[in-house]
């Protein structure tokens, strides 16, 4: 009995099975013919994952439901190394995203990459790309690169209501800056203390200073002395550099500057610094770090209005020459193979339709001029999409474009310079023995 | 093991006279139990003996520059003192601190749950217990809200919170000891014995049980005194099992990493050689200095292995 109930089940199993593959083979017929001829499978290698993996996924599904192509999405957090190895495989992706131009130079001199100006509309890119942008994609005379989700980190964050009832103007200069900062001090209203300076994280700490540093030399040295600087043709011991980090030091390290002064800046999260100005009561009234502080001020406090209780002002003129310098950074992508796929699929992403089906998801700043700035979801991404777009002055940040261990030993540096400002001679030549290695 | 290897055979010889069968079937059984060993101890051993004498990439030989470059530069030198201060702190605090719970744990009603709740944190992982000292220690400036327990308790006795995590100079004094007796450093060293004290104890604990009840009432009644039993008695007849214990322990300092990296990732001079080994090798892609970084520890720790294993033998 028992096993005749089983016999049934088993039998039911089966012609289940059958059903369903049948169903499945009749699917495809029902789902509308693809105009073109159709388009196979293309593999991009990435960083992304979560959040940032579903909003290009939402970007890249128009293009497979137009084509009948489709994509596979590897993500990785060892990008570098990963490429690296496939290439030498010769198993490389069809497509990688790559987190800053420097890798793209190496990888397209080394013969590793397709030139996209050989099967891209050049006029179209002239028109929607700044000439900037394009030249950063440039490698002798061939576009290899395309910029898509780019950062801002020309933003001093703070908030408009506590400046307003204050009766504290936005400085617009880094004179201005400096006597708000003391004036701040001097008046003990709430917030009494000026920054929120916070380098702590884990093992990268010390990179929001160094992302200081790189905004303080492009505005006041220009992008010619922070060509250099990057490319390592000026040493770490030059005047200029110094110049910079004191500069830095100035805002860190002055007396009242910031609660707890250096050892609060070393022992706090970077997260956690950024929420200082913002809580009730507020405890620091300006915080300077990335774009991408709006998500931690978001989340961290969800009924703060974008604008209103938390905004930015764009990093003050240094040098008047200079004031339109921009750091930040720009994801880009790169095609290792060529075929009609590949191709579809880089002309795809490089429109301003497809970039901004993540613009309005949030999260992506899009360098095409093409792009609406109506689809940004609010007032803040607005204005650094916009800070960035016209930017005549943008460089990477200066440590993404560094080898890995002079950006790390600078971390260190900035660790070893707020807790004994006065051996700053020592820890720049220090830095300088770790660049003469690396950058042979 | 070769020598049982030897014996074996020999003692086959001298039955045959010459290589019998036997002595291939000997063979034959260690095959596969050699070709392991081999594939996944001593090709690695020798591979990374290899690479530390090469450039970055491994392309090209480039003496002993990775062995000078570990002595002379300053962040390894600091790291190798850090790692003397892990060995010498950590051991004798685990251990002595095991050595007097173990006998005091022994005369009260409740020991069994008094062990219990020090035996705990050995089975948390290290990196939860990173996690929640990070905590414990967590610092905010003079006039915050204090979330760290220690921190917490100090700023309400009136004393100025600390970050114990970051600081070099010694807690509330603010002297300066010489490198490497700084406060962040102790601070790490403190979870390690929290971590590892419970081992130390159950082991001795068993040991302690193990000493016959009939010496220690002899020694009673020809009149020592508790302390007296303490020294002449238990401790010496505890002393193989604290060589045990130790040689475990200085083994876990020698190649402690999870603890530092989880805390302070090395910065504020809290490296230790492992985490410094890992920088080199996933950080900076220098397989060179990290091979050479490996093979000091690992020469580290030969005369510790020997000399356990020489006790296990007698």
């Amino acid at each position: 009995m028992k096993r005749s109930i089983l016999g049934m089940q088993l039998l039911a199993g089966i012609l289940g099975v059958i059903l369903i593959a049948l169903l499945a083979c009749a699917a495809p017929s029902t789902t509308p013919t693809p105009t073109a001829a159709p388009l196979g499978r293309v593999e991009v290698l990435g960083v992304w994952g979560g959040e940032e993996l579903a909003s290009f996924q939402a970007m890249v599904a128009p293009w497979e439901q137009q084509t009948g192509g489709t994509m596979a999405f590897t993500g990785t957090r060892d990008l570098i190394a990963i490429l690296t190895t496939r290439i030498a495989a010769g198993n490389p992706p069809d497509i990688a995203i790559l987190p800053n131009p420097g890798q793209m130079m190496e990888l397209a001199k080394a013969g590793n990459l397709t030139p996209l100006s050989s099967f891209l509309d050049m006029n179209k890119i002239n028109q929607e790309y700044s000439k900037g942008w394009v030249d950063l994609g440039t490698v002798d005379g061939k576009l290899y690169a395309i910029f898509v989700k780019a950062s801002d980190k020309g933003t001093v964050w703070y908030n408009p209501k506590t400046f307003a009832a204050n009766g504290w103007k936005v400085p617009t200069t880094w004179d201005q800056m400096i006597a708000l900062s003391n004036q701040i001090v001097s008046e003990k209203k709430t917030p009494p203390a000026p920054w929120s300076v916070a380098v702590e994280s884990g093992q990268a700490s010390g990179w929001p200073a160094t992302d200081w540093m790189a905004q303080i030399m492009l505005r006041k040295y220009g992008g010619d002395v922070y060509d250099q600087w990057v490319a390592h043709t000026i040493p770490w011991t030059d005047s200029r550099i110094k110049d910079v980090w004191q500069m830095f030091g100035t805002i860190a390290l002055t007396q009242g500057y910031v609660p707890g002064g250096a050892i609060a800046a070393l022992a706090t999260n970077f997260q956690d610094g950024t929420y200082l100005p913002f809580q009730t009561p507020p405890k620091a009234a300006m915080c300077y770090l990335g774009d991408f502080t709006a998500g931690f001020i978001a989340t961290q406090f969800p009924n703060l209005v974008a604008g209103q209780d938390y905004s930015f002002f764009p990093f003050p003129t240094i040098a008047a020459q200079y004031s339109a310098g921009v750091t930040g950074g720009a994801d880009l992508v790169a095609a290792f193979k060529d075929n009609p796929t590949v191709r579809s699929f880089v002309q795809y992403l490089s429109t301003a339709g497809a970039q901004e089906i993540w613009v309005k998801r949030g999260g992506f700043t899009s360098v095409n001029k093409m792009v609406s700035l109506n689809a940004y979801p609010n007032v803040l991404t607005r204005d650094a999409a916009k800070q960035l777009t016209e930017a005549t002055l943008f460089r990477f940040g200066a440590g993404d474009s560094m080898p890995a261990a002079v950006q790390t030993a600078w971390w260190q540096g900035v660790l070893a310079y707020l807790q004994n400002p006065s051996q700053l001679d020592a820890i720049l030549s220090n830095i300088e023995a770790q660049a003469k290695t690396a950058y042979q | 093991m070769p020598r049982l290897l030897t014996k074996l055979l020999e003692s086959n010889r001298q039955r045959a006279g010459r290589p019998s069968p036997r002595s291939l079937v000997a063979w034959l059984w260690l095959l596969p139990a050699l070709a392991f060993i081999a594939v996944f101890l001593i090709y690695p051993v020798v591979d990374t003996f290899r690479i530390s004498f090469m450039n970055a990439d491994s392309t090209a030989y480039i003496g002993i520059g990775n062995y000078v470059h570990v002595f002379t530069s300053r962040a390894t030198q600091d790291a190798l003192l850090n790692n003397v201060l892990w060995l010498s702190f950590f051991t004798l605090l685990a251990v002595g601190l095991g050595v007097v719970l173990a006998v005091l744990t022994g005369r009260v009603r409740y020991e069994s749950l008094a062990k219990a709740a020090i035996f705990i944190p050995m089975a948390i992982s290290f990196v939860a217990a990173g996690v929640i000292w990070k905590f414990v220690y967590a610092y905010s400036p003079e006039g915050f809200s204090q979330i760290g327990l220690i921190n917490a308790t100090g700023t309400s006795m009136g004393l100025p919170p600390v970050a114990w995590l970051v600081q070099q100079q010694i807690a509330y004094t603010g002297q300066v000891l010489p490198t490497p007796l700084h406060t962040n450093n102790f601070a790490l060293i403190l979870v390690g014995v929290w971590m590892w004290t419970g081992f130390a104890m159950v082991i001795l604990s068993a040991s302690l049980k193990g000493i016959p009840v009939e010496i220690i009432e002899a020694a009673r009644v020809d009149g020592a005194s508790e302390w007296q039993v303490f020294w002449r008695i238990l401790l010496p007849m505890l002393s193989p099992t604290i060589a045990v214990v130790a040689t475990t322990l200085i083994i876990q300092a020698l190649k402690n990493f999870d603890i530092v990296w989880v805390m302070t990732a090395g910065n504020f001079n809290t490296d230790v050689v492992a985490t410094l080994m890992y920088k080199q090798m996933f950080n900076f892609r220098h397989f060179g200095q990290a091979g050479a970084l490996a093979v000091i520890l690992l020469l580290a720790m030969i005369p510790v292995m020997l000399i356990n294993v020489r006790r296990f033998r007698a």
